[in-house]
């Protein structure tokens, strides 16, 4: 049965989070505390702590942390499988259709317009990610990380200038930020 | 191997290796698949990557899986999507797993939030310069009206903080317009 309660609850939050994690925290906090109880706001506060420090989306991330707290490995199995169950089929289903009319000439101009606003938009995030890593919010304020806008500035540099793998450079970033805070 | 097994080998260990890095939300895949299949392996297109991007994120579920998703089906049909699906589950899944069990410890560790911090420097870097290179592209290619949608999406998107649903839907219909409009 909790199985069954799981992979429902964690299909609706696949289904109905549409742009991103920060769109899947009000349905995952509404499933798992308000409906199910299977966490405190204590521990939800805390797996979204872990998200922010782990890889991965919060949708699969809370989803993997819920269903081993509540009914171990098969549980995180299970609602995890739930999270990307409806994104799988709706996106496979849009793959489908994007590569058998992409050629024609309406959809052309309406993905040519879709570009710039794509662009546009991973920017606004860029810039969001860059008040996040030096000012702590996803806003910019005076009060700037001075080791952090080093870090950045030198990361820009080296992927601008010498074009290494981005896995590579946050990774670099991440133990500079380490030795940094050891050292100062 | 044949060719075919060492394609759907090479999906699998991409999409795997891209989600183990994918810090910060899920934009920040955009640089690191780019990189990839993109830069590395040449299976798509820059114009290719942003349509993929539009509809990442147009569709429910995690931008990081819905790219994924995409980027399997175009490489091995429905096989090659589930097969994404599992490169992109797999790391968070196993990471939560692990961690679940110190999480506390996880969490309050000094180290830990150290190189965290300095990595999400690095992160913003990498988003950053994905940003830099794409905006080149649209302004190099000499049209006046992707350069607009992109000032004016990118205003509406960061300080006026209009949905992205709404904001795709409006871009794919000025693009619709504008072909219809040099048709003529």
């Amino acid at each position: 049965m909790i199985y069954l309660q799981l992979l429902w609850s964690f299909i609706q939050i696949g289904l109905f989070s549409i742009g991103g994690g920060y769109a899947a925290m009000p349905l995952i906090q509404h499933q798992v505390i308000d409906i199910h109880s299977w966490l405190t706001m204590q521990e939800f506060t805390d797996i979204i702590t872990i998200s922010q420090m782990t890889p991965g989306p919060i949708a699969i991330n809370s989803a993997t942390f819920v269903g081993i707290q509540v009914a171990g490995i098969p549980g995180a199995l299970i609602a995890t499988f739930g999270s990307v169950l409806p994104s799988s089929i709706i996106v496979m289903t849009l793959a489908f259709i994007y590569y058998r009319f992409k050629g024609l000439e309406v959809i052309q101009s309406i993905l040519k317009g879709l570009r710039p606003a794509v662009v546009a938009m991973i920017a606004s995030a860029a810039l969001s990610l860059t008040a996040m890593a030096l000012c702590g919010k996803s806003t910019f304020t005076a009060d700037i990380d001075t080791v952090n806008a080093a870090i950045l500035i030198a990361a820009l540099i080296i992927l601008r200038k010498w074009k290494l793998s981005p896995m590579l450079v946050m990774a670099l970033s991440g133990g500079i930020g380490l030795l940094a805070g050891l050292i100062l | 191997m044949d060719s075919k097994a060492k394609r759907y080998l090479t999906l699998f260990l991409s999409t795997l290796e891209i989600s183990a890095f994918t810090f910060g939300g899920g934009y920040v895949i955009i640089p690191l698949m780019r990189k990839k299949f993109v830069g590395k392996l040449k299976w798509i297109d820059d114009s290719e990557m942003l349509d993929m991007t539009a509809i990442a994120q147009s569709s429910p579920g995690p931008i990081a899986v819905n790219a994924a998703i995409l980027i399997g089906y175009r490489t091995g049909g429905i096989p090659g999507a589930l097969l994404s699906i599992l490169g992109a589950v797999l790391p968070p899944l196993v990471i939560i797993s692990v961690i679940s069990v110190f999480y506390k410890a996880f969490r309050d560790n000094r180290y830990v939030s150290l190189v965290m911090s300095g990595m999400s420097a690095g992160v913003a870097a990498v988003v950053l310069d994905v940003v830099i290179s794409m905006s080149a592209d649209i302004v190099r290619s000499r049209r006046i009206l992707p350069v607009i949608m992109l000032i004016t999406v990118f205003i509406l998107a960061y300080f006026l903080e209009v949905n992205i649903i709404f904001l795709i839907i409006a871009a794919g219909a000025v693009g619709y317009i504008d072909g219809a409009v040099r048709k003529s």
